[in-house]
């Protein structure tokens, strides 16, 4: 099936020569939930941006189902809906009236009974009649959303929709993501939090400094990435790593009670044989052990940290 | 043509002069209305009448487009302004909405404004004066050129301010003005000629004389030139206009 979204040696350079997207090549399968995770100022917001029509591109090609973002910018943008990672509301405006606006600006006919079901979805119908500055900051959100879904876009773009909210919002917005899913919206998401992108995304894609660094399906990816580690729960604790151990990646902890060795799941040779059996000739006995997979998180700090 | 988009940017730019009424429009009549109880009523009798109209009279043309003018630019100004200052703009950058769309609707529901200002302004004038039309077709010519024309340029201010001061600073320190001096109060023909020939770089001084021609059918400059100094504004400003949305000016990074 031909992706959704492709974006093709994306370039953008800003007026004051920053280079805030370099050569950057994705593309997005209809239907995923994809995350974009990045530290600030990776370029991410530029990324949806520029795919949106916000930021002109400096060089390379969008195109959505097919359409060319500039030359067909209208059947292109159609299918988009954006949640911005600021908040823009028009403080005077009304509720149900500024998602009626949105409608609108997509060319579509007033639809009072999609409007009164988004609102209704996204627990704002009380509020419809009220001026936005009424609302309180996870209302604004959720506004913003149902903004952004007026037009029943096929892809929805959420840069940081859980940036600075809290926890009650964030599983709202899950909550929001996976129904939208299930309907066969595609999802853009971008994040900082990994916690996120592990629960909500199928693919993730790390940015960093205007490239993408890496693509993969989630569970690949940490998979791929997963640095394990194994802990041994000692018989008799030790005060240091006996000497004929030290070659191994070895570290004592709970004062001595538990040695921790930390491999990679990816090579050839997990070096657990050996350890186990230099272990008994040293005459360190242990009652347990157990496996721990790195998280998302330690894999992004890892990826991060290279670039 | 998006013609959703461009009906839902007006009408939203509609409600929101129906949510200030008073500023958008009660305000400005009433400030030009005082000129003529003052002008027109109070003193306009001890002072004598201008090529056979009344003072009162004379000084409606002006003032109506005094406040055609200032009220297209604060309006235009304001409207796009504000949803760059808010953020809100971005959805309309994002929607499948042509420059071209942005442009009429904005401006056209600016110059949809100042228009029921302008005419607020002279029915009320006429309690108060002996108003006469002898050129109606000119008259609404003038009257729809000039709001549609500093509606446009009221655009381009808001585009290019980024702070309120801006946004200020040419209805009130440049078009007022140059409405005093241009003729809103007296025929630059009283003028003494030196006077006179500098008056003739101010540009207001063509949109009154033609604007006052077609209530009086006097003025102080060729008809013509009047209409040509509106049409080369007017021009100036889509020339402007069609560059920013070229380069993305202030708007599009
Ligand atoms: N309009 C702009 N002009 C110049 N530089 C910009 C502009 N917008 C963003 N940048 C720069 O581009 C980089 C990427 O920003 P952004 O896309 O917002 O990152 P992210 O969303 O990943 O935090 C940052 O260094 C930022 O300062
Ligand atoms: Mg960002």
């Amino acid at each position: 099936m031909a992706p959704i979204l492709s974006v093709r040696d994306l370039e953008k350079t800003y007026d004051d020569g920053f280079k805030a997207l370099k050569s950057m090549s994705l593309d997005i399968e209809e239907g995923e939930v994809f995350a974009l995770l990045g530290p600030n100022g990776a370029g991410k917001t530029t990324l949806i941006s520029t795919i949106c029509g916000l930021v002109r591109p400096t060089s390379g090609s969008i195109t959505v189902a097919g359409h060319d973002a500039i030359t067909e910018f209208r059947a292109a943008r159609r299918l988009i809906g954006l949640v911005p990672q600021e908040m823009p509301t028009a403080p005077f405006e009304i509720v149900g009236d500024t998602v009626a606006l949105s409608r609108g600006l997509f060319g579509l006919a007033p639809d009072g009974e999609l409007i009164e079901r988004l609102l209704k979805d996204l627990t704002l119908w009380e509020k419809r009649n009220n001026p936005i500055m009424a609302l309180s900051g996870g209302m604004k959100r959720r506004l913003l959303v149902a903004k952004a879904l007026s037009h029943e876009p096929k892809i929805l773009f959420l840069d940081e929709p859980t940036a600075g909210v809290d926890v009650e919002l964030r599983h709202d917005m899950w909550r929001i993501v996976d129904e939208l899913k299930q309907r066969g919206v595609t999802i853009i998401l971008t994040t900082h939090y990994i916690e996120e992108a592990e629960e909500m995304a199928d693919r993730v894609g790390v940015i960093n400094k205007g490239e993408l660094v890496l693509v993969d399906q989630k569970d690949e990816l940490m998979r791929k990435l997963g640095r394990k580690l194994l802990k041994l729960h000692l018989t008799e604790p030790l005060s240091a790593v006996p000497e004929s151990l030290s070659k191994h990646n070895l570290t004592l902890e709970n004062e001595g009670a538990s040695l921790t060795y930390v491999y990679d799941s990816q090579a050839e040779r997990t070096g657990i044989t050996t350890l186990l059996t230099e272990l008994s000739a040293a005459g360190v006995g242990f009652h347990d052990l157990q496996t721990d997979q790195s998280s998302l998180e330690d894999i992004f700090v890892d990826l991060v940290k290279k670039g | 043509m998006n013609f959703e988009a461009m009906k839902s940017i007006y009408v939203s730019e509609m409600a929101r002069t129906r949510r200030t009424v008073f500023q958008s429009v009660i305000s400005p009549v009433i400030s030009t209305v005082l000129y003529f109880v003052v002008f027109g009523a109070a003193i306009g009798s001890r002072i004598s009448e201008i090529n056979g109209v009344s003072y009162g009279a004379f000084i409606v043309p002006g003032l109506i487009m005094l406040s055609l003018m200032t009220q297209s630019l604060s309006n235009a100004s304001f409207g796009i302004y504000f949803p760059r200052f808010t953020g809100t703009i971005f959805e309309v950058l994002s929607a499948p909405v042509s420059f071209l769309e942005i442009t009429i609707a904005y401006v056209g529901a600016a110059a949809t404004k100042s228009i029921i200002v302008g005419l607020i302004i002279l029915i009320t004038a006429s309690f108060f004066v002996p108003l006469e039309i002898q050129h109606p077709v000119w008259m609404v010519t003038f009257f729809v050129l000039t709001a549609v024309t500093f509606a446009l340029f009221g655009f381009i201010i808001g585009i290019w301010a980024d702070n309120f001061e801006k946004l200020q600073f040419v209805p009130l320190l440049i078009v007022t003005p140059l409405a005093f001096l241009g003729g809103t109060f007296y025929s630059i023909t009283m003028l003494p000629e030196f006077w006179q020939k500098v008056t003739l770089i101010n540009p207001v001084v063509y949109l009154i004389s033609g604007f006052r021609w077609s209530f009086y059918g006097q003025a102080d400059v060729n008809l013509w030139y009047s209409l040509l100094a509106t049409l080369i504004f007017l021009g100036g400003s889509l020339a402007i206009v069609h560059w920013i949305f070229r380069t993305g000016y202030r708007l599009k990074p």
